[in-house]
């Protein structure tokens, strides 16, 4: 997918102004956050149980090359065959490559986070297949030609009347304004493309090395019968999403669905060693995954490591007051919020998300529902210092910055300094005491708020007055 | 009992009666209290911008000025946090520092975590009456668990009621440097704050950290609320406030 992130601050302020999206968002915003205190509550080691998964991806980190290896040892002993893919292109073309040695004509697709970061579809439909997002919240935005705002609810961005002009439109059908009737039209649709698909195309939440498995987490029954009806089934990866042993893979599902919607299960656990064996009911009769390292190898050694450590639940976005104001869309790459903050510029190169680890209050209203315990704000940090080594930062951030503390270092100045802003301050504040438009810097505090003027005296000064006058 | 107080960079410019009033209670509780003249900030909107060997610089700085007392007591939480959980980090590429770092870490204390969980303090004399409503800033609540400490202060006081807003926890979006670089969306997320505030009907918004109060005191005022006083915890339990301390 093309990275939009430099337009990050006009775009997040247009997002602001568009009521469509606000209503929507608001929307959006009570439920995941309520229903996962809910669930969350219920636990009485909840703490406990995030620790040790954070442990669990810290090891298999730390051992990554040894379980994937493993994975596909296991992975091939069951008949899967497997492809690594460094790059967009390559995972790209792979999928083409297997797609036409199959003769296949059109492909159904669950959700993948790993098909939006190479542009899958699209590329995909370049060829002259067909693709069907079957996902209900991925069909929608295929419909509008839109890209996911959200990593588990991909529509979220969009309102039921949004959904329902949507349909009417590109379905040729009676408007429709009950969710569940909207709900009932897609499946309707989707349905014969299930039929006839040739083969299907899903994202892996995880790789158990233990078994050679992948599987996808889901809350609709499209995923299974993405991996199941089609003769063909690729699934795609990424390399920091093995997992050494079902255990593991246990631990991880009491904190994936409870983060990701509040549930304590999500609706389907699908797992995948191989395709379908003699004697097996259904399954595909070619199962191939492909798993991707673009960045993650790099990030892997980085002071950003924590970031791989990542489960895709969504929780840190659900609880940005950015994103809950933004939306997804503003932060112009596959994954918002403060963890696309994070991996936007490890993956894409600092220089070309600048805004991201800047435009969060570093409220770590993220970093405490993390279920793996990601430190979001201190890698925001971190890459806010890549940025100032790398010299990226404005010239009035950096001027200002210079100034204040080279005052700030030398007392005697500084306390002179500071006395006289301060009256001047008090001055300016007038009767009402407040400052309601600044110029040089604030401009953009004082557009839509006052600034409370200062009182007029230092605490230094008042202090020291009343220690000489003793 | 030997108390240092950092008074921070932000309460001494702009509103002194969060200095003054955290003086008071000290003093009150027979604290002998320290003011190192020479202290100005502890480097966070240098830590938070990226320039972390400037951020070395203030941490140094403030170590050094508070090494000879038994505890540093700062009426923020946001430059509370920085001392007590960043100064460490920071400082370790220096074994020396990082110890000392540590050693201030430990006696550090955001100001109502130090009245109720140092000095004990159950009664307070305060001219203020009316009913609040509590903001948890989020560094204090985040970095260093206030959340308990100004509820049991405030329950403390005889003519002052609590009114909880839905949301106490969520960020006001200041953020420092945010606010101003980002301030549309800042101007927003605050909006949603006072929106919160302002349905408790309470008297005053209470909080324990001036960028958070000016953030939301600018934007009350910006909506045309004139009523709702913005008040940290220390000038409610003083009845030292704002201007009228000049
Ligand atoms: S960073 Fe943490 S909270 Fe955010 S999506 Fe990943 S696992 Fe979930």
């Amino acid at each position: 997918m093309e990275i939009t992130s430099q337009q990050f601050k006009a775009v997040s302020s247009s997002k602001l102004k568009d009521a469509k999206l606000q209503k929507a968002l608001k929307q959006a915003k009570g439920g995941f956050v309520v229903s996962r205190a809910k669930v969350v509550k219920e636990l009485d080691n909840f703490e406990e149980i995030r620790q040790a998964a954070s442990d669990v991806r810290d090891h298999c980190l730390a051992h990554l090359d040894s379980y994937l290896e493993e994975w596909e040892r296991r992975a091939q002993e069951a008949g899967t065959v497997v492809h690594w893919a460094e790059s967009y292109e390559e995972l790209n073309s792979i999928v083409v490559q297997i797609a036409q040695d199959n003769q296949v004509k059109k492909i159904i697709k669950s959700k993948s986070m790993v098909g939006e970061e190479t542009g899958l579809n699209q590329y995909v439909e370049g060829h002259g297949i067909e693709v069907k997002e079957t996902d209900l919240g991925e069909y929608i935005i295929q419909q509008a030609g839109e890209h996911p705002s959200h990593i588990i609810a991909p529509a979220t961005h969009k309102s039921k009347d949004d959904v329902s002009e949507l349909f009417a439109e590109k379905h040729k059908r009676p408007r429709l304004d009950d969710a569940e009737k909207l709900t009932h039209e897609a499946r309707e649709i989707l349905r014969p493309h299930f039929l006839d698909a040739d083969m299907g195309i899903t994202g892996a939440n995880f790789m158990i090395a233990e078994t050679g498995s992948t599987v996808i987490v889901t809350n609709e029954g499209n995923g299974r019968m993405t991996t199941t009806m089609p003769r063909v089934h690729v699934a795609i990866s990424s390399i920091e999403k093995c997992l050494p042993t079902l255990d593991d893979f246990a631990l991880m599902m009491r904190l994936l669905p409870r983060s990701a919607t509040g549930q304590v299960i999500s609706n389907y656990v699908s797992m995948t060693t191989g395709p379908k064996r003699a004697g097996d009911k259904d399954g595909p009769e070619k199962f191939h995954v492909i798993i991707l390292d673009v960045g993650r190898t790099r990030v892997l050694g980085s002071e950003l490591r924590d970031a791989l450590r990542c489960i895709r639940c969504g929780a840190c976005m659900n609880h940005c007051p950015v994103y809950q104001n933004v939306g997804g869309h503003a932060y112009g790459w596959v994954y918002p919020g403060p963890i696309g903050s994070v991996l936007t510029p490890a993956y894409n190169g600092i220089e070309n998300a600048i805004d991201l680890p800047n435009a969060a209050t570093m409220c770590n209203q993220c970093g405490v529902v993390c279920p793996v315990k990601i430190p979001l704000p201190d890698l925001m940090r971190k890459l806010r210092e890549k940025q100032f080594e790398k010299k990226l930062k404005s010239n009035m951030e950096h001027w200002s910055l210079r100034l204040w503390a080279y005052l700030a270092l030398r007392p005697k100045i500084y306390s002179i300094v500071t006395r006289v802003m301060a009256r001047i301050g008090r001055i300016l504040g007038g009767d009402s005491r407040r400052i309601r438009r600044m110029i040089i810097v604030g401009q953009d505090w004082t557009k839509n708020r006052d600034m409370p003027a200062p009182s007029g005296r230092t605490f230094r000064d008042i202090y020291l007055n009343k220690m000489n006058k003793r | 009992m030997r108390v240092g107080l950092f008074v921070t960079c932000l309460a001494d410019v702009m509103r002194p009666s969060i200095g003054l009033a955290t003086l008071e209670l000290l003093k009150r509780e027979g604290c002998e209290v320290i003011f190192p003249e020479g202290q100005t900030c502890c480097g966070q909107p240098a830590y938070n911008s990226g320039d972390r060997h400037t951020a070395q610089e203030f941490a140094r700085k403030v170590i050094s000025e508070f090494a000879d007392v038994d505890y540093v007591v700062i009426p923020s939480g946001s430059c509370g946090g920085m001392v007590k959980t960043h100064y460490e980090e920071l400082l370790n590429d220096s074994p020396e520092y990082r110890a000392r770092a540590q050693w201030l870490a430990a006696r550090t204390y955001e100001l109502t975590d130090f009245l109720v969980n140092v000095l004990n303090v159950d009664s307070f004399d305060t001219t203020f009456q009316g009913s609040i409503t509590y903001h948890d800033s989020c560094a204090g609540l985040r970095e260093l668990g206030i959340k308990k400490q100004p509820r049991k202060l405030l329950d403390r006081l005889n003519h002052v009621e609590v009114k909880e807003m839905s949301g106490p926890e969520q960020c006001c979006g200041f953020g420092g440097a945010f606010s101003v670089k980002y301030g549309d969306i800042s101007s927003r997320i605050v909006d949603l704050k006072c929106d919160d505030i302002e349905a408790t009907e309470a008297d005053a918004v209470v909080l324990g950290d001036l960028g958070c109060m000016m953030n939301i005191e600018g934007k009350l005022r910006r909506r045309g609320n004139h009523k709702t006083k913005v008040l940290h915890i220390a000038e409610v339990l003083t009845g030292l406030v704002g201007n009228e301390t000049e």
